[in-house]
């Protein structure tokens, strides 16, 4: 570490920027800047994590411009010199400093039919899965998610059109409809297909280049546009 | 100071070849009116016509042309990798492999039309 101190920026609302000095550690998050802020310097800083393991996708802020999830990156890949600058995650309301509203990234992912859609009771026997098939294949590779809103927050798309349902749950459509046990594909295949649904995609790529979990969203959203169309075709709709 | 919401989220091969080819396919937008009306010129006053192609052999003017030419094949080759991104099936492995066929094959047949030329 050539520096002891690191010269954080935090962006408190769209015209207020606060910097702290920061003392630099080894083996420092991001996570571990922002909350040595608020437990040393401002106690008012409100921010958001609750694993720091990489699980359960609450912590995701913007660095340097980048979408990220702060827990499992470390300070020394993203520093500038010795600066950084925090804020909060893009295409969201922010609610207070870097804790951003996600109700309509969830109310998205519902609006993608991103629910399960079950035809079997409790007494009926369990649906084998061949792990082999191809479907299932396509639904693994999109099942790791942990809705941290990383791609949301990349997106232009999602930028520039409020509508747009978002890379996140147009992935969750597409596992669910290569998914064996999931009977909804006419109502996914519906509202993905509405006015924010997988065409709006430009296949830009952010999505996918700073997914944190290697997932390819925009391959699945390319899924998506592939079934929608021969649905159209074959069936008019 | 940089805004952490700035562009750098944006700087990745993936979405500088989106922005080349919308940016291509706008450029030959532009271009297009201007080439049909200078066909057009044919029917209508071919000796206008003919004073306009004299032009074609200025330096500048050929210049032009090659940036024509990098505009047209960037926006063809960025509309095949689209419909070849979305519309097949395909592992990224095997679009790679299909892609540097494809340009592989490009670059020969070039070569020999250079040479017929």
């Amino acid at each position: 570490m050539t520096n002891d101190v690191l010269k954080v920026t935090i962006e408190r609302s769209s015209d207020v920027q606060d910097v702290f000095e920061v003392p630099a550690f080894e083996s420092q998050t991001v996570l571990d800047v922002v909350s040595w802020v608020q437990q040393n310097a401002d106690p008012t800083l409100s921010y958001r994590f609750a694993c720091r393991v990489g699980m359960c996708g609450s912590c995701a802020m913007m660095v340097n411009g980048v979408p990220r999830w702060t827990c499992r990156t470390h300070i020394n890949k993203v520093l500038d010199g010795n600066e950084v600058t925090i804020g909060p995650l893009r295409n969201l309301p922010v609610i207070k400093d870097l804790a951003v509203d996600m109700d309509p990234f969830f109310d998205k992912w519902v609006a993608a039919e991103g629910v399960h859609h079950g035809a079997l009771t409790r007494d009926d026997p369990i649906a084998p899965i061949d792990e082999d098939s191809a479907p299932r294949a396509e639904a693994n590779a999109g099942i790791e998610c942990i809705n941290c809103s990383v791609c949301y927050a990349a997106c232009d798309t999602v930028a520039g059109n409020p509508d747009y349902l978002g890379p996140a749950a147009l992935q969750r459509a597409w596992t669910l409809l290569n998914d064996a046990k999931d009977e909804g594909r006419a109502a996914i295949l519906d509202a993905v297909s509405d006015s924010g649904g997988c065409h709006n995609c430009h296949s830009m790529g952010s999505c996918t280049a700073y997914c944190p979990n290697d997932l390819d969203p925009m391959s699945a959203i390319a899924g998506l546009k592939r079934e929608t169309a021969k649905s159209f075709f074959k069936r008019g709709r | 100071m940089k805004a952490a919401s700035g562009i750098t989220s944006r700087a990745h091969p993936l979405w500088l070849v989106y922005l080349l080819h919308r940016m291509s396919g706008l450029a030959l937008t532009l271009f297009l009116p201007l080439h049909f009306w200078v066909l057009a010129l044919a029917m209508t006053d071919p000796a206008r016509l003919d004073g306009f192609l004299h032009l074609t052999e200025a330096g500048v003017v050929k210049l032009a042309e090659i940036g024509l030419v990098f505009l047209l094949a960037v926006h063809m080759f960025g509309g095949l990798r689209l419909m070849a991104m979305e519309w097949l099936p395909w592992s990224p492995s095997q679009k790679t492999l299909a892609a540097g066929a494809a340009a592989l094959s490009f670059l020969i047949a070039l070569l020999f039309f250079l040479k017929a030329i």
